[in-house]
C-alpha cells in the first residue's frame, strides 16, 4: 500500500524528517507516536502534499506509483486521506454541496458514474449513521462555528464519505471528551476492512483502546526509532520518551 | 511563488468568452459631440420639441461640468470628440414579427443566450434587448399590456407614452446630477422604459439586455421603471460586449419611482468586456442608478454582480422618501487582471422608520484595485432610520487591492447604523484542504468565492443566479496558479 523509504524533508529551511523508513500493508492499523516536534504532523502534511514541505529525499511509493510527484488532488483521487488535526473553516459552502463536489471527483477519477442528489443524500444519509452525526450539520457551512468535537467528527463524517484506501489521521483525538472519541473510533472501527489501511497519529495511548492498532511506532527527530505491537503504547504511557530518547544516545 | 499564487495568476488569464462581433450594418453619426449630434440623434428619434430642449438643456449643463477625479480608479483621459454618440442598426426590424429580425442580430442574441422568440414564455422573462444605442425587440409586450404593464422601448416609450415620460425623466436623476448622467441626458439614444399600474404585480421577470457592438461608439442607454402603488416587479438587467482594443464609454441612468406599497426589485448581471490581462481595451462603465421610494411602505432592492469592464463607476441608490420604505443593495463585485472598481451604494434616510441594507461583497485578484463606496445619509426627520451594511472584501493573490470607503452622515439621534467590515484572503489553507478532498484549485477557489458571495446570489432570482455563478467562474478563470 504504502512504502517510504529514507524520506528527507524540510519546512521553512529546517529539516525536519532524516530518512524516514515506514511500510504499510493492506487492512493495517498504524500508530504513530513521540514527543513534540518529531516530525508526525510533517509527515502527515508530506504525504498529503502540503507545499509548504519540500522533499529534499527519499521516495514514497502509494499503491505502486510515485506518490510525492502526484499533485495533492490526484493523491486524494488515488485514494489518501488525511482527517486534519485543525480543519479549515469554508463560509457560505455547505457541508453537503462540498462533499458533493469531493464524492464526485473522486468517482470521476475512478472512472465511476457521478451520483445524482438523490444517490449522494441517500449515501450522506447512511454515512451520518456512522459518526452519528446531526442532520442538520450537512447543511451548515464547512466546519464554520463548529466545535472542536464536530470538526473532528465531520473530518471522519467526510472519510468515510469518500472511502479512501489509506486514511492518515492527525491528532484527530486531541480536544475530544470520551464520548466524541468514542464516536470518531467507533466510525474509524467500521471503515475497516482487509484492504483499508489507517495510519493513526496520537499523543495519548487512550484513543488505542479503541482503534487498537496492529503497529506502534515512535517518531523522533525525524526517524522512526521503535516500532512495536500495542504494548508499545502502553509502555509509552507509563514510562514516558526518555528511556527510548537515551537509548538511542547509548546506541550512537 | 508558492503554488496557489501561481493558480491565482493562470485563473486570472482567462479569456472574455463574449467577445464577438457581429457584422450588422449599423447607421452611425460622425464622430465628437455638440449641438448638431444632440439635435441629430433626437430628429433620428423624430422626438417632440420638449425633449429635444431638455437635452440641449442637458448638454449646455454638462459643458460646464468637469470629470469626476474623487473614484479611486486611474485611466487616461476621456476625449469626448472622438466618440460615437449614435449607432443603430441599419435594417430597422420591426417589432410585429420576428422573421423580419436582422438575423444577424438574432444570431447575436443567440450567441448571447437571450432568445427572443416567444417560448420564453417558458422561461417567463420578458426581454428588451439594446445592441448599441437602439431597442431591437421588446417580446411578451401584448401578454404584459393585457395587465396594463408597459414595457417597451425607451424611445416608442416617448411617442406612445409623453405624459409619463415627461413625468418622470430626469425626476430622479436630474440632468445636473452629475458628469456622466448630464452626457447620458444629452445623447441618450435608447433603453427600457417600464410601468406597472397600480396594484398590478408583474407576473414574469423583466429583463433588458445590453449590448455595445460597434467599435468606438459610447453607449447611453436610459432606464425607467415606474412602479404605482401597491405595484410589484423585478426587473433584469444583462450586459456584454465584443473585445476591441480601444477603451469604449457606456454611462447610462436608471432610474426607479416606486409608489406607497410599491416593490421593484432590479437585478444587474454586468459583463462588459473588462480589457486584456495588460489593460488594454475594455468598457468604462460609468453609470448613475437610482431609485426613490417616494410613498410609505415603498421598497426598492438593487442586487448586483459586477464582473466585468475595465472601469466600473456605480452607485445605486436609493433615496427613501416615504414612511417606513425600504431600501436594499446586494452587491458582488469581482475585479481581475487591471480590471477597477469603484462602487457601492447611497441611502438616504428621509422618511421615519426607514430601513435599509447593504451587503457588499468585493473580490480582487490579478493586479485589479476594487474600492466599495458607500453613504448612508439619516436625515433630520428620519427618526428611527436603520441601517445595517456589511462590507467584505475578499483577496486573491498578492498583487491586487481592496478598498472601504464608507461614509456616515446621521442627523438624527434615533437612528440607528451599523456596520461591519471584514477583509480576508482565500488562504493557502483553504485550498489545500478541498485539494486533499480531490478538487482542483480552480475547482476550490470557485467554491470558496461562491462561498462567499452566497449571501447575495440568494437575491437573484434562480436563472439569473446559475449565470452569475458560471460568469464568476469564468472572470476567476487563472486567478490561481
Amino acid at each position: 500500500m504504502l512504502s517510504i523509504k529514507n524520506l528527507q524533508a524540510a519546512v521553512e529551511g529546517k529539516q525536519i524528517l532524516n530518512g524516514l523508513n515506514f511500510e504499510v500493508k493492506p487492512g493495517e492499523v498504524h500508530a504513530i507516536m513521540g514527543p513534540n516536534g518529531s516530525g508526525k504532523s510533517t509527515l502527515a502534511s508530506v504525504l498529503a502534499g502540503r507545499e509548504e514541505y519540500e522533499v529534499s529525499g527519499g521516495s514514497v511509493s502509494f499503491l505502486g506509483t510515485d506518490l510525492l510527484e502526484m499533485s495533492p488532488e490526484d493523491r486524494a483521487r488515488a485514494g489518501l486521506f488525511l482527517a486534519f488535526q485543525y480543519p479549515v473553516e469554508i463560509p457560505g459552502v455547505s457541508n453537503a454541496n462540498f462533499l458533493k463536489t469531493a464524492v464526485n471527483e473522486i468517482r470521476k477519477a475512478r472512472g465511476e458514474e457521478i451520483l445524482d442528489s438523490k444517490a449522494f443524500l441517500k449515501l450522506m444519509n447512511e454515512k451520518m449513521k456512522l459518526v452519528e452525526m446531526d442532520k442538520a450539520m450537512t447543511q451548515r457551512s464547512v466546519n464554520e462555528g463548529f466545535s472542536g468535537g464536530e470538526k473532528k467528527r465531520n473530518e471522519i463524517f467526510q472519510m468515510a464519505m469518500l472511502e479512501p484506501k489509506l486514511s492518515i489521521l492527525d491528532e484527530t483525538d486531541s480536544g475530544l471528551d470520551i464520548d466524541a472519541l468514542r464516536i470518531v473510533s467507533n466510525g474509524v472501527n467500521a471503515l475497516r476492512t482487509p484492504d483499508r489501511s489507517f495510519i493513526v497519529i496520537t499523543h495519548y495511548q487512550r484513543l488505542l483502546d479503541y482503534i487498537v492498532p496492529d503497529f506502534v511506532h515512535v517518531l523522533y527527530k525525524g526517524r522512526i526509532v521503535k516500532s512495536g505491537t500495542k504494548d508499545l503504547a502502553l509502555e509509552l504511557e507509563e514510562k514516558g520518551y526518555d528511556w527510548i530518547k537515551e537509548e538511542i544516545a547509548v546506541g550512537a | 511563488m508558492s503554488e496557489d499564487l501561481k493558480i491565482l495568476d493562470e485563473v486570472t488569464n482567462s479569456d472574455y468568452k463574449w467577445g464577438f462581433v457581429s457584422n450588422i450594418e449599423s447607421d452611425n453619426a460622425p464622430k465628437g459631440l455638440n449641438e448638431d449630434i444632440v439635435r441629430f440623434i433626437s430628429l433620428k428619434k423624430s422626438e417632440p420639441e420638449w425633449l429635444l430642449q431638455w437635452r440641449l438643456k442637458a448638454f449646455r449643463h454638462w459643458l460646464t461640468m468637469t470629470e469626476p477625479k474623487w473614484p479611486n480608479v486611474s485611466y487616461p483621459e476621456i476625449d469626448f470628440q472622438d466618440i460615437i454618440y449614435y449607432s443603430a442598426p441599419k435594417k430597422k426590424p420591426t417589432l410585429n414579427s420576428l422573421d423580419e429580425l436582422d438575423p444577424e442580430i438574432k444570431a447575436t442574441f443567440d450567441k448571447l443566450g437571450i432568445s427572443l422568440i416567444e417560448q420564453q414564455r417558458l422561461a417567463g422573462v420578458a426581454v428588451d434587448a439594446v445592441i448599441d444605442s437602439v431597442s431591437v425587440k421588446t417580446t411578451f409586450r401584448e401578454t404584459l399590456a393585457e395587465l396594463g404593464i408597459i414595457f417597451c422601448s425607451f424611445s416608442e416609450a416617448v411617442h406612445d407614452h409623453p405624459e409619463l415620460i415627461k413625468k418622470y425623466l430626469g425626476s430622479v436623476v436630474p440632468y445636473t446630477d452629475n458628469f456622466y448622467a448630464a452626457l447620458n441626458s444629452a445623447v441618450f439614444s435608447d433603453g427600457s422604459f417600464c410601468y406597472i399600474p397600480k396594484g398590478v404585480r408583474c407576473p414574469m421577470e423583466l429583463s433588458t439586455y445590453f449590448r455595445i457592438n460597434s467599435a468606438g461608439t459610447g453607449q447611453f442607454e436610459r432606464t425607467l421603471i415606474v412602479a404605482e402603488e401597491g405595484a410589484q416587479v423585478s426587473y433584469l438587467e444583462g450586459c456584454t460586449a465584443p473585445m476591441r482594443d480601444e477603451n469604449q464609454l457606456h454611462a447610462a441612468v436608471v432610474e426607479i419611482v416606486s409608489h406607497t406599497d410599491a416593490n421593484v426589485k432590479y437585478s444587474t448581471v454586468q459583463n462588459w468586456y473588462p480589457g486584456d490581462k495588460n489593460g488594454k481595451g475594455g468598457i468604462y462603465n460609468f453609470v448613475t442608478k437610482r431609485g426613490i421610494c417616494l410613498g410609505d411602505r415603498a421598497k426598492i432592492s438593487w442586487t448586483q454582480v459586477e464582473t466585468g469592464s475595465a472601469i466600473t463607476w456605480k452607485y445605486p441608490s436609493v433615496i427613501l422618501k416615504g414612511d417606513y420604505s425600504i431600501g436594499e443593495f446586494y452587491s458582488v463585485a469581482v475585479t481581475n487582471n487591471m480590471q477597477q472598481a469603484d462602487t457601492g451604494t447611497k441611502m438616504i434616510h428621509l422618511g421615519k422608520n426607514t430601513r435599509s441594507v447593504i451587503v457588499s461583497k468585493g473580490i480582487s485578484c490579478g493586479r485589479s484595485q476594487n474600492s466599495y463606496r458607500g453613504l448612508v445619509k439619516i436625515g433630520k426627520n428620519a427618526s428611527y432610520a436603520r441601517n445595517f451594511s456589511q462590507c467584505d472584501s475578499l483577496l486573491i493573490g498578492d498583487k491586487c487591492g481592496a478598498h472601504t470607503f464608507p461614509y456616515l452622515e446621521v442627523a438624527n439621534k434615533t437612528a440607528k447604523v451599523e456596520h461591519e467590515a471584514t477583509t480576508s484572503k482565500v488562504g493557502e489553507d483553504q485550498i489545500f484542504y478541498c485539494n486533499q478532498r480531490g478538487i482542483s484549485t480552480e475547482d476550490a477557489v470557485n467554491l470558496i468565492v461562491n462561498g462567499y458571495c452566497k449571501e447575495v446570489f440568494n437575491q437573484l432570482p434562480m436563472e439569473f443566479a446559475v449565470e452569475a455563478q458560471k460568469l464568476l467562474s469564468i472572470s476567476l478563470e487563472g486567478s490561481v496558479g
